[in-house]
């Protein structure tokens, strides 16, 4: 398929504003001005509709495909929240307005969903405070670890590394780089955080440790009680990566459990749309001890039931976000919350377990499944002798399926991590097992896919040719 | 039960096959203490309440202010075509491109996106996009120093002051010199700004436009920069950048911008769209995701994400960044603007807004005791002062649904009456008249009650 340049032509135009009565060169001098015009593509509006409605049928998408990627949860994206998001009440406000006395009136609506929200979370997750501000998960991540800094700082401790189990996703200890501390794994046993392996590593020097429950492998950390109570013994910190929330709506709350902070993924558990790659956002929940550092601003309700912003918190750990987060995000999350209810979303995550558990059942005479007892929302699963996985996440795309998770968590060899999401039906269970059936046994299942757009592509080719842009084709 | 496909009976041909009696059954690994004592979302609404409570909560919001708020996020126009592609179901519900052979479409626009960015800021590079404008800086800073080794940032005063309130946050447990250069009213001191540079630095960064509306040229302070060894640092606003001298006429190292002018709406702060380009010596250095054209088996041309050894799900702890999900559906909403547009309407945008903001200075200087802050060339941004507290005259208009600009004292001591006014080609000649003529109310009504 063409690229926009290729089909660009030398003066055509699509939306033109009017013409104004001045250039650039009258109003400013020659040497703040760029030579030529931007090299932008210059097709028609029709031109233009065609080749993103194409470059669309490329996709695979929610919409059309089935999506079983483990810690994705990739469950249906609901229409109607994409139409409260657009509502020119909403997408038309500039940020400032809310920070301005005069202007905050105009605002309310806005700063009421905010407020709302943040308490929506709390009731969900079990913790005292949100903060909206994370623009992802891997942000809500960073903003965690900054507010277990400022919370040691603030009690004068000297705390330099964060423990991490090995089956943590790779965000969980870029984050914690980045944040300034050292990285120490700690080694998983049958599966969990192994509290001796944990006893072995927790010192004085430790800040916090980060957990994923249930963890990567699908599995209920039920060895949480006694991490606390060890944790607490040197003043660490329980982080909760809320990656597989949607496991546990309705069923625990993480706040109730020890932790002190929490992210949640609002593209995955509140089944905002993914995107092809983001905008997500990743709200940040904090027990009583840590809202002092929260980010501001923070949304207050006053007496007289009008909303605003409050910069007043000197503990805080700053901006995170240059406004309140992803704003337009959070609209649909919020939508979701009141649609699905107490009891929706504890039905979400009833049929999230139910699915994983019959896809596993279905699966287990097909691929070799390690821990084969009862899952939560997902389960890992290693291909059959003979086979990779990579070579099995091409054969499903040929029919129709997104690939799982391939090579992900690392502990596992050939690793396809399976998390069908409570909107999937039966049928489609049934199906994928059929075609695993059959796409284990393909003689030429190397060479898969046979009949997507493109056919496996040259990465080392890509890499090494590095051609990032339509001019650095040489 | 909102979107679960199940029937009764199929729910119990499952439990069965899994070999548990309930659902309830299923959840038997958590322990009876950690179940919730009580759980108390709310009751769930049907789909006609929940949109009917949301249009009631989108009303008490006002779209109908007129607003000259800029600073560093503006109001244009969005074509009807951008939000029609970009909600297409599969881009919008689609996933992160790992899976190159269905993700085509995704990696494609990612591709003609980079094209397009590198092209309007004349860079090398580009990446596949992070948050926001703020977290671009900070990702730039945090190159550099990987880049030169070295741990002192010399910043401009006149940066985006939330920018730089992110920046420290985010440095704040790093061992970092962060030197701030006070602007020269509202104008950047390039003087201080190079004696400030030198074999300690890691790099040196300035905006352009800077907050203050502040046109300038970075190119000395570059090749400066270049011969201590240190990086230059620019931040853009992308529709100027469709006249304004490029980061890459200028030899800037690298080019950052948020994006949210080009087709994001202002949607209260976010999604926004972090751009980030920079010279091909330094691609291994950027962070996130980048798209690269290939060849598959057959010969066909593709694209695939690349250079993934900075990722974090390969590297980890010693990853270029943490970041994983992005902006993508905010970087193809900004690719299909751009297409839209094109080189002449892009220009032409620029144009109307830097027309009307000098009709806007001419008229609000015109008022007694307002003057313009500074002589600088300027864009479609400038900054006023006025005779009394700049917030109390905002205040004052916004009663009547008029905001004229953004009151810079809050991030600026010392410049409480200094106003920053923005106009785009939204708005009209008409509009810039009537702020005029109340701000003359505004001001007369103030002075009055301060003489009082």
């Amino acid at each position: 398929m063409n690229t926009l340049f290729a089909d660009s032509r030398p003066g055509r135009t699509a939306v033109l504003p009017k013409q104004p009565q001045h250039k650039a060169a009258d109003m400013l001098p020659a040497n703040l001005l760029r030579h030529a015009k931007p090299r932008l593509p210059e097709l028609s509006e029709l031109g233009v509709v065609r080749h993103f409605t194409r470059l669309s049928h490329r996709n695979y998408s929610v919409d059309a495909n089935f999506y079983p990627l483990g810690s994705c949860t990739m469950k249906y994206n609901a229409k109607f929240m994409e139409a409260v998001a657009a509502l020119p009440g909403f997408t038309s406000l500039h940020p400032l307005m809310g920070q301005m006395q005069g202007a905050s009136q105009y605002t309310q609506g806005a700063l009421e969903v905010l407020w709302d929200m943040e308490h929506l979370l709390c009731e969900l997750t079990g913790m005292k405070a949100f903060t909206l501000q994370p623009m992802a998960g891997a942000q809500g991540e960073f903003t965690g670890v900054m507010l277990i800094a400022a919370y040691h700082r603030d009690k004068g401790n000297k705390k330099t590394k964060i423990l991490i189990p090995d089956a943590a996703h790779g965000t969980n200890p870029a984050s914690a780089a980045l944040a300034g501390y050292e990285v120490v794994n700690i080694p998983s046993k049958d599966g969990m955080v192994d509290p001796e392996a944990l006893e072995a590593a927790l010192d004085d020097d430790v800040a916090a440790l980060m957990m994923t429950c249930p963890n990567t492998l699908g599995l209920f950390e039920n060895h949480l009680p006694v991490i606390v109570e060890k944790l607490r013994r040197v003043d660490a910190l329980l982080y909760y990566d809320g990656a597989n929330m949607n496991a546990i709506m309705g069923k625990m709350r993480v706040g109730d459990a020890g932790f002190d902070v929490v992210h949640l993924n609002l593209h995955k558990t509140l089944g905002t749309p993914h995107g092809g790659g983001g905008p997500g956002s990743g709200p940040v929940g904090v027990s009583s001890r840590l809202e002092p550092f929260l980010p501001v601003s923070r949304v207050e309700k006053q007496p007289s039931g009008e909303f605003s912003l409050s910069y007043d918190k000197p503990k805080s750990i700053g901006y995170i976000a240059p406004f309140y987060g992803n704003f337009g995000v959070v609209l649909k999350a919020y939508a979701y919350l009141l649609r699905l209810g107490t009891s929706g979303v504890t039905r979400a995550s009833e049929y999230a377990v139910l699915n994983a558990n019959y896809l596993r059942k279905k699966l287990e005479t097909i691929l070799d499944i390690p821990y084969n007892r009862i899952c939560m929302h997902e389960f890992v699963a290693s291909a059959p002798e003979g086979t990779r996985a990579l070579d099995i996440a091409k054969g499903m795309l040929d029919c129709g399926v997104h690939a799982p998770t391939v090579y992900f968590p690392l502990i596992v060899p050939e690793c396809l991590m399976f998390e069908p999401t409570e909107t999937e039906s039966k049928e489609t269970l049934d199906l994928l097992a059929d075609q695993l059936a059959a796409i284990v046994k393909a003689p030429d299942l190397p060479n898969a896919p046979f009949h997507t757009p493109v056919r496996r592509l040259d990465e080392t080719f890509a890499a090494r040719t590095m051609v990032l842009t339509e001019d650095m084709e040489s | 039960m909102p979107y679960i496909p199940h029937t009764q009976d199929e729910t119990s041909a499952m439990l069965n096959a899994v070999g548990v009696r309930t659902l309830d059954d299923l959840f038997a690994d958590i322990p009876a203490q950690l179940r919730p004592q009580n759980f108390h979302l709310r009751e769930g609404m049907s789909e006609m309440d929940v949109c009917a409570k949301m249009e009631d909560l989108a009303a008490r919001n006002n779209a109908k202010v007129i607003s000259f708020l800029g600073a560093g996020f503006y109001d244009h126009h969005i074509p009807k075509a951008v939000d029609a592609l970009a909600s297409r179901g599969e881009f919008l519900t689609a996933y992160t491109p790992y899976q190159p052979e269905v993700s085509q479409g995704t990696l494609q626009a990612i591709f003609e996106f980079q094209t397009s960015i590198c092209r309007l800021l004349e860079m090398d590079c580009a990446n596949a996009s992070v948050y926001d404008g703020g977290s671009a800086l900070f990702e730039a800073s945090m190159m550099a120093i990987r880049q030169t080794k070295r741990h002192k940032l010399v910043v401009d005063e006149a940066v985006n002051p939330i920018w730089r309130t992110m920046l420290t946050s985010y440095t704040s447990n790093l061992s970092l010199d962060l030197v701030i250069i006070p602007h020269s009213n509202g104008v950047s001191d390039q003087k201080a700004l190079m004696a400030a540079v030198d074999e300690s630095c890691a790099a040196v960064i300035v905006q352009n436009p800077n907050f203050f509306g502040a046109v300038d040229d970075f190119t000395a302070l570059f090749e400066h920069a270049r011969a201590k060894g240190a990086l230059g640092v620019i931040s853009v606003y992308p529709v100027m950048q469709a006249v304004l001298k490029t980061p890459g006429e200028m030899k800037a190292d690298i080019a950052v911008a948020d994006g949210q002018g080009l087709g994001l709406p202002l949607s209260f702060g976010g999604p926004y769209l972090g751009i980030m380009t920079c010279s091909k010596a330094l691609v291994r250095q950027i962070p996130g995701r980048i798209v690269g054209r290939t060849k598959d088996v057959d010969g066909n041309t593709g694209y695939v994400l690349t250079l993934q050894a900075r990722e974090q799900h390969i590297r980890r702890a010693k990853a270029t960044s943490n970041i994983c999900s992005n902006q993508a559906l905010c970087a193809l909403r900004s690719l299909i603007h751009m297409s839209l547009l094109g080189p002449e309407g892009l220009t032409r945008t620029a144009e109307l807004g830097m027309e009307n903001a000098r009709y806007a200075a001419q008229q609000l200087s015109a008022l007694p005791g307002v003057r313009l802050l500074n002589n600088a060339p300027y864009g479609n941004e400038l900054a006023l002062v006025l005779p009394v507290n700049a917030e109390r005259i905002v205040n004052m208009l916004a009663s009547k649904a008029c905001v004229p600009g953004f009151p810079v004292g809050r991030y600026y001591a010392g410049m409480e009456n200094v106003l920053l006014v923005a106009c785009t080609e939204k708005n009209s000649r008409e509009q810039i008249g009537i702020l005029a003529e109340m701000m003359g109310i505004a001001l007369r009504d103030a002075a009055v009650s301060e003489g009082a």
